[in-house]
């Protein structure tokens, strides 16, 4: 396969399979982002409705709105550590 | 034209260190033995040092009896504060407050090893090495286990672990399966990959646009877009002392939830 592909590109097999990786890691990162990026969208929009109408709790609110974000985050901070890990490791 | 310019120029063009040349640091002390000592371990020295003298000189400023605290004391005690009210109470409620010390400490010590990353002539977080964050979600897995099965009793602990109240009958060996990964496996595992993963980029993000903007400082037409790179460089900055605040409340926020849940089963 990555014979083909050098033939085809004219490259060098290393640098055909580098320029692979790249592609699959970009892809790989943009793709893990879009869940979280929704997800936490969602956690903090329901969190400033929840403070506007009841501004006395914002402080309890704020609190648990981290909290989501936090656990909302880990997936597409995964994503980066594999795409850290792809591209350089 | 331009690329021909910059080409022309000779050493020129924009040479993005690799990966190792940003995180690998060379040993100072006892090179080539596992007690080796870089950059990473003498930061991590220096924080757990500014956070000593930070305590110990408000704890003196205490103890000499004035009313009003000013100063190193008045900044010691809106973080006690801070933690006591917005971490402890919010999340384990009356019964966390004898566990303010050592979050207390967990977030001072996480926030100094953070902050480290936008302080001119270090700039570089400790986090950014997995060490540290490892060791630090390892202790927060120990002693959450530990408080569970104390107060609980080990098969106590379990349970409320793997059966939480209210799951349907048939759901309960997939229900109990999931509930021990994510508590054993994944709590330990996200806490460390958080703080890392987040430290990690931001410090990437700021070498990303501190080596445009380098590049662009020498002469060629091109410098005309420098302000554009330095601008997004000081924004940057400012938004990373705020993730390094940030991820030293959701650390600590964090390791209050699981002690707490460990504390008290799920109703």
């Amino acid at each position: 396969m990555s014979l083909i592909g050098s033939i085809l590109a004219q490259t060098a097999p290393d640098e055909f399979l580098d320029g692979l990786s790249a592609i699959g890691a970009g892809i790989g990162y943009g793709a893990a982002a879009i869940g979280p990026g929704i997800g936490i969208g969602i956690v903090v929009g329901n969190a400033i409705t929840a403070m506007a109408r009841q501004p006395e709790s914002a402080g309890m609110v704020r609190t648990t709105m981290f909290l989501g974000i936090a656990f909302t985050e880990a997936l597409a901070l995964i994503g980066f550590v594999v795409f850290i890990l792809i591209k350089f490791a | 034209m331009i690329l021909a310019v910059q080409a022309e120029g000779g050493g020129g063009g924009l040479h993005f260190p690799p990966i190792e040349e940003i995180l690998e640091w060379p040993g100072i002390f006892f090179k080539d033995t596992i007690f080796e000592v870089n950059k990473v371990v003498l930061l991590m020295w220096a924080a757990a040092l500014i956070v000593f003298l930070l305590f110990w000189a408000a704890a003196r400023a205490a103890k000499s009896g004035r009313l009003v605290p000013t100063g190193v004391q008045s900044v010691v005690e809106m973080g006690i504060d801070f933690v006591r009210n917005d971490i402890i109470l919010q999340t384990m409620g009356p019964s966390g407050l004898p566990w303010t010390p050592f979050l207390v400490t967990i977030f001072f010590y996480v926030f100094f090893t953070n902050i480290f990353e936008v302080i001119p002539g270090i700039q570089f977080p400790v986090n950014a090495r997995m060490a540290l964050p490892a060791f630090l979600a390892l202790l927060v897995w120990v002693i959450f286990n530990v408080v569970g099965i104390k107060s609980q009793g080990l098969g106590g602990y379990f349970k409320s672990m793997l059966f939480p109240p209210g799951v349907p009958k048939f759901l309960l060996p997939l229900v109990a399966l999931i509930e021990f990964v994510s508590t054993i496996f994944v709590r330990p595992f996200s806490l460390a990959v958080r703080l890392f993963a987040n430290m990690l980029a931001g410090h990437l993000l700021l070498i990303t646009f501190a080596v445009l903007s380098a590049a662009l400082w020498t002469a060629s037409p091109l410098a005309i877009i420098l302000p554009l790179p330095f601008l997004m460089l000081v924004l940057l900055t400012g938004f990373e002392i705020l993730v390094a605040v940030l991820q030293a409340f959701i650390f600590t926020i964090l390791a209050a939830v699981y002690i707490g849940g460990a504390m008290h089963p799920e109703h």
